[in-house]
């Protein structure tokens, strides 16, 4: 009865409020994109589903630090376990990947819940050192138990059965690739609308002020601990995909390196910004495989260059510079207001 | 009379440094209660104990006949013990509409489900969305409430202050000195703001603004070196001879 009456008084903030809730034009072409490399690109799934599983692994990074501010030096903990745990899997005689994935979430995830104690205890530098200490702990317990992960040699002999034993990988990637981007799209569109939700909102207000975020009566612990352990669940289902994909774990799925990375990833594509994993992703990785393959040795070179252009001129890394991008352009559209 | 907030024999000390004393505050329901005291006297101590961010050496806190002293601060938020800051301490990249929606959300949290809480977005709330546009309109916010807090003027951010407290919907409400900062112009708006305050909040106000606390407060507690010197009236309190000699005489010396 009131629907009309209300929707001609619609207010101007709810408007605002609702557009921002909204999938963009943008949003949508960036999946129909992903969609069309299947098509367009062949040759090139293999890579582009690292490029997906790294853009996962670099989202379950944005919902940690750059939507609830938490540092960290160890994500790839989560990634290795769940990479490990897919892996060893298979081993057990259970091969169906849809349902290794959840296992491995469950793995990482109920190890991020416990290590949530240890890290979320301190301030910033504190945390970088735990989970610093945790990732490297974890690489040694992995190189040492040779008998379970094949030490420095990596755990092989991994065999994947077909998904939903219907759909079987094949040599060129194409089963893996769209099994891939159907996961990443799901976790997305989970991670979407959690932080659409005012669950999201308060994540962002710890970030902003927990002295206020308290005040308004979030329990930051709790929420905390809440993110951080769904984070660990994401990160280890891309580590089990990578498994999964590749039918291979590499012990440096542990190591610091790969959270490093991680975090230039994120860095280069923008925090809190959703997409910024994914576009951080294929920019480095793209550009790692452009410029190791110009001259191999030279690649830290650019890199250092790339992030320091990105932090220093677009804080907001690559998301950040389309957003001003765009602006610019509604700017330069008379009668359009930004 | 009954108090909705009351501390007993409350003592903090840090090391050997003694910065609350047995202290016994009792603020009536619908009080306008000023705390007041030289600089170190304590007060914001104080308050840090009874929002629960410090803990007390010794004593209770008891808010609305229940017992708070052990309880984590948001719950205390929960049961109705708002604060507002001395220093500013917003959401500096949010709207004030999404920071009050947020704080109302949290206060209604026990009505949604875990599924509702977590994946229903923010404009599903509208009830919530409704009651924090209201009220920042109630203290003039509403122009303002979709831009971003650091751009607001700063008599505005000191509003903001309030609006997020009022979002929990007090039964007590703690106000740090909240004219802080505020430049003679901007004052009067606060100062309306502070007045038009519905009566069922019981306030414990700190205030170095003498005539704001005069012209405020039905009922006034002295604080020096972390004792209760002496509570009153504001009539009584001007005319304690105690208190003009630690207190206003310091004024004067």
């Amino acid at each position: 009865m009131n629907i009309r009456t209300e929707s001609v008084r619609a207010p101007g903030y709810l408007a605002t409020l609702a557009a921002r809730e909204r999938w963009g034009r943008s949003e949508i072409a960036f999946w129909l994109v992903l969609v069309a490399v299947y098509f367009l690109l062949p040759n090139n799934l293999m890579f582009a589903s690292q490029i997906l599983i790294t853009g996962l692994f670099a989202l379950s990074l944005d919902l940690i630090l750059g939507y609830a501010g938490i540092v960290t030096l160890g994500h790839a903990a989560f990634f290795g376990l769940g990479a490990y745990t897919a892996g060893l899997l298979t081993k057990t005689g259970y091969t169906e990947p849809a349902s290794g994935l959840m296992v491995a979430g469950l793995v990482a995830g109920a190890f991020g819940y416990l290590s949530s104690y240890l890290v979320l205890r301190g301030r910033d530098l504190s945390r970088l050192m735990i989970t610093l200490g945790i990732g490297l702990l974890l690489y040694e317990v992995a190189n040492r138990a040779t008998d379970i992960t094949g030490g420095v040699d990596g755990l092989q002999g991994i065999a994947v059965g077909k998904v939903f034993g219907l759909f079987a990988f094949d040599l060129y990637g194409k089963t893996a690739y769209l099994y891939v981007l159907v996961v990443s799209f799901l976790l997305f569109v989970m991670v979407r609308s959690l932080m659409t939700a005012p669950y999201g909102l308060s994540l962002r207000s710890i970030r902003e002020n927990q002295q206020r975020a308290v005040a308004i009566g979030i329990p930051i612990r709790a929420r905390l601990t809440n993110i951080y352990t769904l984070s660990a669940v994401i990160a280890g289902i891309a580590g089990a995909l990578l498994t999964q994909t590749t039918q291979f774990v590499a012990i440096d799925v542990f190591a610091f390196q790969r959270s490093a990375d991680l975090l230039i990833v994120l860095l280069i594509g923008g925090t809190a910004t959703l997409y910024g994993g994914f576009v951080g992703a294929a920019v480095f990785l793209l550009a790692q495989d452009w410029l190791s393959s110009i001259n191999a040795e030279y690649w830290l070179f650019w890199l250092g260059l790339l992030l320091i252009i990105t932090t220093r001129y677009l804080r907001t890394g690559v998301m950040g510079g389309l957003k001003s991008l765009q602006r610019l352009a509604a700017r330069a559209k008379p009668g359009e207001e930004s | 009379m009954s108090a909705v907030l009351r501390t007993q024999d409350l003592c903090k000390s840090f090391g050997g440094l003694k910065v609350t004393q047995n202290v016994n505050l009792s603020l009536e329901v619908g009080a306008r209660h000023a705390l007041i005291g030289p600089n170190g006297a304590g007060k914001t101590t104080l308050i840090n104990q009874l929002t629960g961010v410090l803990r007390p050496s010794s004593g209770s806190i008891w808010l609305d006949g229940e017992d708070i002293s052990k309880m984590p601060p948001y719950e205390r938020v929960r049961r109705g013990l708002a604060r507002t800051f001395q220093i500013n301490s917003l959401f500096p990249n949010l709207s004030p509409l999404e920071a009050v929606t947020g704080a109302i959300c949290e206060r209604q949290r026990d009505h949604l489900s875990v599924f509702e809480r977590r994946f229903f977005r923010l404009t599903h709330r509208r009830a919530e969305i409704d009651e924090a546009y209201e009220l920042l309109e109630r203290l003039n916010l509403a122009k303002d409430c979709m831009r971003e807090t650091r751009e607001l003027a700063y008599g505005k951010q000191r509003l903001l202050e309030m609006a997020l407290a009022l979002a929990v919907k007090p039964k007590v409400l703690l106000l740090d000195e909240p004219a802080a900062g505020v430049p003679e112009g901007e004052s009067d708006e606060l100062l309306a703001v502070l007045a038009e305050l519905p009566k069922d909040i019981s306030i414990l106000l700190i205030e170095h603004d003498m005539s704001l606390v005069f012209r405020f407060a039905d009922r006034i507690t002295v604080l020096v070196s972390g004792t209760q010197l002496v509570s009153g009236t504001p009539a009584e309190i001007a005319e304690d001879p105690r208190v003009q000699e630690v207190y206003l005489g310091k004024h004067h010396g």
